[in-house]
């Protein structure tokens, strides 16, 4: 059970490293029925809709930004309110960082919110959420 | 920027017929896996993570009606002049996991579309509204998604 005067807004959630591959892009998009070709056809995503290379799902970023959250909180809450957006595009090979902090601690309604990131390695943010956990009590 | 036309704009409040999805455990442990989910309880396919939403209730259609980029045309998605779109983001109201077995309901809606100049030219923001719900009606999810037309 988690305690929530333990939780101090500015604390840190550990942060998790990712490096997607042809592979699980692969699977990610089987996984949610995603035919779009920018995830697995780098010829076609080059010189038609011309990225520089095949494009990590905004969508799987997202859910690395709830799993910041769930693998923080474990069983000792549920998520509540999420909320991402797709700031910039990232491409395969990338190496991307999924971490967050806590903006706010409500006792009174047993909620904690945390704000949220995926950034590359040399720190541009490229999905940015938020979230609100309500804890159980 | 005039990119929206009249008869683009009249699809805004427009649904889509509602969506009836069986969840299966084998369906989430698939999610869970190419996600790289950690939570034993979602690797075993005892609750779907959140997300999981978001790819159950996108629809599967033959392969003879996905567009030369491999997306299927969507009755809710208007003709504009911009043709390459992208995730623009979620925002997410839960209010209970998923689990095998649900029966889900979801009904989208188109409820805005607007434009914007961004720093490598012009975009379009498409917004949905997606109600999920079980069959028995109890409430799942609330979500607004946004595509980006650029």
């Amino acid at each position: 059970m988690v305690n929530m005067y333990d939780f101090q807004v500015g604390m840190s959630l550990p942060e998790r490293r990712h490096e997607p591959s042809n592979v699980s892009l692969f699977l990610y998009n089987a996984a949610i029925w995603n035919a779009h070709r920018i995830h697995y056809d780098e010829s076609y995503t080059t010189k038609v809709e011309k990225h520089p290379g095949v494009v990590v799902d905004g969508p799987l970023q997202g859910d690395w930004l709830t799993q910041v959250v769930l693998n923080w909180i474990g069983d000792g809450g549920n998520i509540v309110e999420f909320e991402y957006s797709n700031r910039r595009a990232s491409y395969l090979g990338e190496t991307l960082i999924s971490g967050g902090k806590i903006e706010a601690v409500r006792p009174d309604e047993g909620e904690v919110e945390v704000s949220l990131f995926v950034k590359t390695e040399q720190g541009d943010v490229t999905a940015p959420g938020r979230a609100v956990v309500r804890l159980h009590r | 920027m005039a990119l929206i036309t009249e008869a683009a704009r009249g699809m805004i409040g427009t649904s889509d017929p509602p969506m009836r999805v069986e969840v299966t455990r084998r369906d989430i442990v698939k999610y869970s896996v190419a996600t790289e989910q950690q939570q034993e309880k979602f690797l075993s396919g005892d609750e779907a993570p959140p997300m999981f939403l978001f790819g159950a209730l996108r629809p599967v259609v033959p392969i003879g009606a996905l567009g030369p980029d491999g997306i299927p045309a969507s009755s809710l998605t208007p003709d504009l002049p911009l043709k390459r779109f992208m995730a623009g983001g979620t925002k997410t109201r839960y209010f209970r996991p998923v689990r095998p077995g649900d029966v889900l309901v979801a009904t989208r809606s188109l409820t805005d579309l607007y434009e914007k100049r961004g720093s490598q030219g012009d975009l379009i923001f498409l917004i949905y509204k997606v109600d999920v719900r079980t069959e028995a009606g109890e409430r799942i999810a609330e979500e607004v998604q946004t595509r980006i037309a650029r």
